[in-house]
């Protein structure tokens, strides 16, 4: 199902928690919010969800508007909200089986669709448990188990490995990657490696505005248009000559030594150009050596820091 | 309808999963019984076969009981944030607010369940008069669904157990005793108005075995208005500004 959100606003008394932002996302795609605190990505899922009204703007489900269809828009969706709520004092069991009726599975099916949630989200080992007695990674498969009962087509999730462990969260991250292949997914989280990892596209909001949006790799490159590389070269007669040298290659806009080592260079390329083969040719013609070259990758943290701090 | 349902169930078994409806009901009826039978103006006391002691005695007691009993219901979903979570189910924020109220107009139906055996044997000690026991449970249940009407209300405000259990208390207090004193005190249309507001006056009716359809109305007005202002709060948060 396609989410199209358009000029979606939502105000807390004077504050925009969220300005005026549309976006869409297609079926089979799995969306990832990224932001800092206070960003606006929980009170977007949370009008997404129909648990919050937004002060303008629309959001269509498919062909279901927010403002007519809550009833029909909720059976599509499956949420994890933030911190993952449950109803602690139920049984594991008991509580698939209280969301699963309330999501309106049908009867006869309950029992197969919880058996299968319990799989697929590892909880075979303490679904006879009480919810409050699971550590906090078995809560939140149990969180995700309850989102995903009724196979809903739309799977929002906010901050879905916040609080796991590193073993937990990878599992975590896979199970999102098997669910997305089918479904639509959003997700939120301010861990980086996150989206990447899990993510086919990437939304950057930042005070209820988004600020960027497309692939990992789109990103970087809107963020560095530059080719940066790191060189490190000996045997020159002087830094100096290394300096000039490099400088009047066609194909480099700046170099600059680098401050950790005595002949470390950072050299920026012309925008669209590669320096490589021109650094390495210059060097061998004057007999230099060269000991290092790596391309230094905009990292998706400076990007994101670029474009949320001002 | 089907998601009311679902919902109260839940409720009420978490009512007995968690000792509340075993301590409400052992106490209930432990109180209830001890001023009915043993202590001061009891049965034996005023010689005749009438339920009218255990019935004013059981008054006072729902009155601390029941919120008690509801302090949590919406307070507790709101703090834990479970709120979010059920009213993302395709179930309206009446239909949460509706399951609640049955499932604690349940749990109190299945406490005054356990008194019936006082009717009998009341009934074996002498000639009773069946109407007014009928209508005396009757009032009991109008009376309590007004109480967790109010109660629901208290809880939908505050986050906080505490504050919703003592806020309910006080605004029962205003339809137990305060309207009733400040009627006696004033006259003409505010003192008739304060009267009719008085859950007393339309108690004792009814369990004087007197059915009046105004009393009725009364206890379902109330009722409803105290739901219809937890609903309200419920969805302030829809509200667009």
């Amino acid at each position: 199902m396609r989410i199209t959100v358009s000029n979606l606003t939502k105000k807390y008394g004077t504050q925009r928690a969220v300005d005026n932002i549309s976006f869409e996302v297609k079926t089979g795609e799995i969306v990832g919010f990224l932001g800092p605190n206070g960003a606006g990505k929980t009170t977007t899922m949370k009008i997404i969800t129909c648990f919050m009204a937004p002060s303008d703007g629309d959001i269509k489900i498919g062909e279901y508007s927010i403002h007519e269809d809550q009833g029909k828009i909720k059976r599509k969706i499956g949420y994890l909200p933030e911190n993952n709520p449950l109803y602690v004092d139920m049984y594991v069991l008991e509580y698939l089986e209280f969301v699963a009726e309330l999501n309106g599975v049908p009867k006869d099916k309950i029992p197969r669709r919880i058996a299968e949630m319990v799989a697929v989200c590892g909880l075979n080992v303490e679904k006879h448990k009480k919810i409050s007695e699971l550590s906090k990674g078995y809560k939140q498969r149990v969180g995700l188990a309850q989102a995903m009962i009724h196979d809903p087509e739309i799977l929002i999730l906010d901050e879905p490995t916040s609080g796991l462990d590193p073993n937990q969260i990878v599992e975590i991250r896979k199970l999102i990657r098997e669910i997305g292949r089918e479904k639509t997914v959003i997700l939120s989280t301010h861990i980086l490696p996150e989206v990447e990892a899990t993510c086919d596209r990437i939304l950057i909001i930042n005070e209820g505005k988004i600020v960027a949006d497309g692939t990992s790799e789109i990103l970087r490159k809107q963020a560095h248009g530059q080719e940066v590389l790191k060189v490190e070269i000996l045997d020159a007669p002087s830094k100096d000559e290394i300096i000039s040298s490099v400088q009047q290659l066609d194909s480099v806009a700046m170099i600059d030594p680098y401050e950790s080592s005595e002949f470390g260079f950072l050299i920026n390329s012309k925008n669209d150009q590669s320096s490589k083969r021109n650094v390495f040719n210059l060097c061998k013609e004057k007999n230099w050596i060269l000991t290092e070259m790596t391309p230094i990758e905009t990292k998706l943290e400076d990007v994101f820091r670029n474009l949320t701090t001002k | 309808m089907k998601e009311i349902w679902i919902i109260s169930k839940k409720e009420l078994r978490s009512f007995f999963d968690s000792l509340i409806a075993y301590i409400l009901i052992t106490v209930f009826l432990g109180m209830s019984g001890f001023f009915t039978w043993l202590y001061g103006s009891d049965i034996f006391f005023i010689g005749q076969a009438t339920l009218q002691p255990f019935f004013s005695v059981a008054y006072w007691t729902l009155f601390f009981f029941i919120p008690a009993l509801t302090m949590k219901m919406l307070s507790e979903e709101k703090r834990s944030g479970t709120l979010e979570l059920l009213l993302t189910k395709p179930v309206s924020d009446w239909q949460v607010i509706i399951a609640k109220f049955v499932a604690c107009v349940e749990l109190i139906g299945i406490a005054l369940l356990f008194t019936l055996p006082y009717y009998f044997s009341v009934w074996m000690l002498g000639p009773i008069d069946h109407g007014a026991v009928w209508c005396g449970y009757l009032g009991m249940m109008l009376m309590s669904a007004t109480f967790i009407s109010i109660g629901l209300f208290a809880s939908s405000i505050t986050n906080n157990q505490i504050v919703a259990f003592l806020l309910a208390l006080f605004i029962g207090v205003f339809f137990l005793i305060i309207f009733d004193v400040l009627a006696d005190n004033s006259t003409g249309g505010v003192g008739q108005f304060l009267s009719y507001l008085s859950l007393s006056t339309h108690y004792g009716s009814i369990s004087r075995g007197v059915i009046d359809s105004r009393d009725i109305l009364y206890f379902l007005s109330i009722s409803f208005f105290g739901l219809y202002l937890a609903e309200t709060i419920l969805s302030k948060r829809n509200i667009v500004e």
